[in-house]
């Protein structure tokens, strides 16, 4: 019944379809929210085709799928951003149809972006009161109401927020609670928040977990979008997966496992440990002594950080983001200038000249892939020769030769499964994922002799993560040197040789993966005490 | 779009005309026939375009890589006066002295140009600021060295401040009718096309203006790049005061063409900073000037009218939204470059 018309597909998806038996729907109740065939077309996509979707009150629903499946087109119909092509919306039975975000919250249904809408200036009571009708005739707003109900609603959910702090000094988890706040504030019944964990750190996202249980056990119904698989079970009552507009399965979080929802995801079956035939790590080729960095306020941020990592294995780097992860890989990378100490490479120095680095055999793949490591506007084509434009084959005396980039790119796009119509596309409309396999494609096709890997899969989807881990092992495998910089202890267990921590700009300790747990390294992160015995 | 925005700013002076008591109809026939009538009219508007191509390249090619470099006037200034001064102080076979003097006139400018590149990549000063200064500086430099006590003043011309003529050998020339200087500006123009689409260096600047920090990840200067750029754009500003003064006033004084620099600014925006479209878009606004004359013989139409209708064109061409609105075009249809023209230059 709840499969109405749009049969999962032949990958197994043997939970949906159990779970109908199991409480899936629950006959005689109203849901809070049910989604009938919706459809939404862009110009040469079918963002969202015939998706369904069912939710009750008080529960947790994760909305889960790659980058470009519909996730963020599917909510956006919802709040009124976009209008359905086709398709029903009913809210508490009745059908809903939202003529802008205004309209939607005035109906109860309220949304945390992945991109804050706050202004910085203002405190939090004047963010949330912003656009909402707690104003007095003549437009002026009552101050005290507002604070004091932001601070009553702050109390019922845990959200520990003071409605007198200026925004723009609060760290990101913190504006996000200011976010959900806001809808609450406006009355919403059923929260959507979409990729809410992408920029949060562990710590926050598990503050954040908490927060959304609460909200839920008090009767608001919230869409959770996220790739995470972890947080999908850990929170969620039900779970819809799209994959490219369709949803292709539907369960209850009970019925779930890791694997089959990363499978019906990506529409086969993963490899989520990523296979790693023992290997003997050769000659150092990146030395790292006693070396110290200043960030961009002129601060130091590396206070003497020594490490090698030698041929044929991956040294990673664990630490909570803003240890001096960036300003340590820009100074190996030379974007930035190293304050004392010195780096070396294959036994030659690193100066300040990201290019002189590179052609030293440097591949490097950055934290802030839209920031550092692509140009948007420009196609695919261009990004694939970033870092080698001005050389030979693709130029000759300061003359390109597009063949040539042409040739290369067309190589690239099909050696790295990168999904794009056209290599002239510009890359600024591939998903994250895509935008990574750019990225990855450029550094790690060259001849190079170490690998810098910097998040290299934050915030993308299951399948490209695979993809890109298999890639650095395969670079480890050829006797590459892989230094990979990590806040996802996962990804650190899963690729590392060895194992180092960085805490407040020096590396804390440095571990065999075999010999030491999840624990002790998350401890050694947050600034825990170090047992001297197991150190390398 | 930018058709549709001459369009507009047409209607608009169309409906100044009439206001003030004029036939729109014979004040336009006036101004074509001034500008597009005949041999002479042509060569006229030719000649006001030349300089006109080549500011609009200036600040086409500067923003290529997110630069504003609204320090035309004083570059041309510049690029005037120093070719005024090989035109006159040197004795030279024809072929090398007006390439010389050109090149001697583009290169001071240059100077000027990439020192406001410098104070911006190094010291972090916005070109903006820094380029309306220098004008200043240019300007009162230029006015000086053909002053009463300057270096470069004309001994026969009294109390007037300029330079003695050019010699007969830096004169250009026309060719087959065509004023040369509007030759070397079609030339500077594809060049500059040819540079920012098809080389590395162009490549270079676009990424730069694209995403600096992406650039400075591939390797680029970016100090270099900002420096290079603004000496080339102001290179193609003073290249402009070169040709004027070599072409048309046959030296330099003080303070001619004012305003100019700040007409290459509505030029680039209506080519949108592609330069071969900078070609048409100074002809227009060149053939308005032309025509403004006779259009004031024939009407009693204000010459400001011609300056509120390029007014209301640059308008249009910056504020696609609004032409938009008016057509009520719909949104999906046309993604314009206006709109990165608006938030590229506040960025940088
Ligand atoms: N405003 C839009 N115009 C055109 N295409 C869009 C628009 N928004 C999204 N798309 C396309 O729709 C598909 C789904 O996008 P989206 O809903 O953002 O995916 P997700 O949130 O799951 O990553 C993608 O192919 C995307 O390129
Ligand atoms: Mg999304």
């Amino acid at each position: 019944m709840s499969d109405r018309g749009d049969p999962v597909d032949g990958t197994g998806v043997g939970a949906a379809t159990s779970a109908d038996q199991s409480g899936f729907e629950r006959p005689g109740e109203v849901p809070l929210l049910e989604m009938r065939g919706l459809t939404k077309r862009f110009p040469g996509v079918v963002a969202n085709d015939k998706v369904d979707l069912l939710l009750y009150e008080g529960e947790i629903l994760g909305l889960l799928g790659e980058n470009g499946a519909g996730k963020s087109t599917l909510v956006k119909m919802l709040f009124g951003i976009h209008e359905a092509d086709e398709g029903t919306i009913l809210f508490r039975g009745e059908e809903l149809k939202p003529s802008d975000p205004g309209d939607a919250i005035d109906k109860g249904i309220g949304m945390v972006h992945q991109h804050f809408q706050l202004v910085p200036p203002l405190t939090v009571a004047e963010n949330i009161v912003l656009g909402a009708e707690t104003t007095r005739a003549g437009g002026f707003m009552n101050r005290r109401a507002a604070e004091a109900r932001v601070r009553e609603l702050s109390r019922q959910y845990g959200l520990d927020v003071d409605p007198t702090d200026v925004v723009g000094d609060l760290p990101v988890g913190i504006q996000q609670r200011v976010e959900i706040l806001k809808a609450l504030y406006r009355g919403a019944e059923l929260l959507i928040l979409d990729e809410p964990t992408a920029l949060l750190t562990p710590q926050e996202t598990d503050e954040l977990l908490a927060i959304m249980r609460d909200l839920a056990a008090d009767g608001v119904g919230i869409i959770f979008i996220t790739h995470k698989l972890r947080e999908i079970l850990a929170v969620t009552d039900r779970v819809t997966v799209l994959r490219r507009g369709k949803s292709v399965g539907r369960t209850l979080t009970a019925d779930a496992t890791t694997e089959s929802l990363a499978e019906m995801m990506v529409g086969r079956s993963v490899v989520l440990s990523v296979e790693k035939p023992p290997r003997e790590a050769g000659e150092a080729v990146l030395s790292v002594n006693d070396v110290q960095v200043r960030d961009d306020r002129r601060q130091l941020k590396v206070k003497g950080a020594s490490f090698e990592v030698r041929a044929g294995e991956i040294l990673g780097i664990a630490g909570v983001e803003g240890n001096g992860q960036r300003e340590l890989v820009e100074a190996i990378t030379g974007l930035r200038s190293i304050v004392s100490g010195n780096v070396s490479i294959d036994g030659q120095e690193v100066v300040n000249r990201p290019r002189k680095v590179r052609e030293m055999g440097t591949a490097y793949i950055p934290e802030d892939r839209e920031r550092d490591g692509l140009v948007g506007p420009y196609s695919i084509a261009d990004n694939l020769v970033l870092t080698h434009y001005y050389e030979p084959p693709f130029a000759n005396h300061g003359v390109r030769d597009f063949e040539e980039v042409d040739k290369k790119a067309e190589l690239l796009v099909e050696r790295f499964d990168i999904r794009t119509p056209d290599i002239h596309t510009p890359v600024k409309s591939l998903s994250g994922g895509n935008k990574q396999k750019v990225i990855v494609a450029r550094e790690l096709s060259d001849d190079n002799t170490l690998v810098v890997a910097s998040q290299p899969t934050r915030g993308i989807d299951v399948g490209s993560i695979e993809f890109i881990h298999s890639q650095l092992i395969a670079a480890r495998n050829e006797g590459l040197a892989v230094l990979l910089v990590s806040a996802e202890l996962d990804e650190i267990f899963s690729l590392s040789d060895r194992i180092a921590v960085i805490y407040e700009g020096r590396i804390v300790a440095q571990r065999d993966p075999a010999a030491t747990t999840r624990e002790e390294i998350g401890l050694l992160m947050a600034g825990g005490e170090v047992r001297e015995d197991s150190a390398a | 779009m930018p058709l549709l925005a001459v369009a507009f700013g047409l209607i608009v002076g169309a409906v100044l005309i009439v206001v003030s008591g004029d036939n729109p109809l014979v004040a336009y026939r006036a101004m074509l026939e001034g500008s597009l009538g005949g041999s002479d009219a042509i060569g006229r508007t030719l000649e006001k375009a030349t300089p006109l191509v080549l500011g609009g390249l200036a600040v086409a090619f500067a923003f290529k890589a997110g630069l504003f470099n609204i320090g035309g006037q004083g570059q041309l200034l510049l690029g005037a006066a120093f070719s005024a001064w090989v035109g006159f102080n040197f004795d030279l076979p024809a072929v090398i002295h007006i390439p010389a003097a050109l090149i001697v006139g583009g290169l001071a400018a240059a100077i000027l140009g990439g020192l406001a590149g410098l104070l911006k990549a190094t010291r972090g000063v916005h070109e903006v600021i820094s380029t309306i200064m220098l004008n200043f500086v240019a300007a009162n430099f230029t006015e000086w060295m053909v002053s009463r006590d300057g270096p470069w003043k004309d001994p026969e011309g009294g109390a007037i401040a300029r330079t003695p003529l050019v010699q007969d050998s830096a004169d250009l020339p026309r060719i087959a009718g065509l004023p040369t200087g509007f030759l070397v500006a079609v030339l500077a123009a594809v060049s500059i096309w040819w540079l920012v689409n098809r080389s590395t260096l162009g490549f270079e600047v676009k990424t730069v203006g694209s995403n600096p920090k992406a650039a400075a990840y591939a390797g680029i200067s970016v100090t270099r790049i900002i420096v290079i750029t603004m000496g080339i754009s102001a290179f193609l500003a003073g290249l402009g005061g070169a040709i004027q003064t070599l072409g048309v006033n046959g030296r330099f004084e003080p303070g001619f063409q004012t305003g100019l620099g700040f007409d290459g600014i509505t030029i680039a925006l209506l080519a949108r900073t592609n330069a071969l479209a900078v070609i048409p878009a100074a002809l227009l606004i060149g053939a308005m000037d032309a025509g403004s004359t006779l259009m004031q013989a024939r009407t009693n139409v204000e010459p400001e009218v011609i300056n509120v209708i390029q007014a209301m064109i640059l308008f249009f061409v910056a504020a696609p939204s609004v032409v938009r609105w008016i057509l009520q075009l719909s949104e999906a249809e046309d993604v314009d470059t206006g709109v990165d023209l608006a938030t590229g230059w506040g960025t940088t």
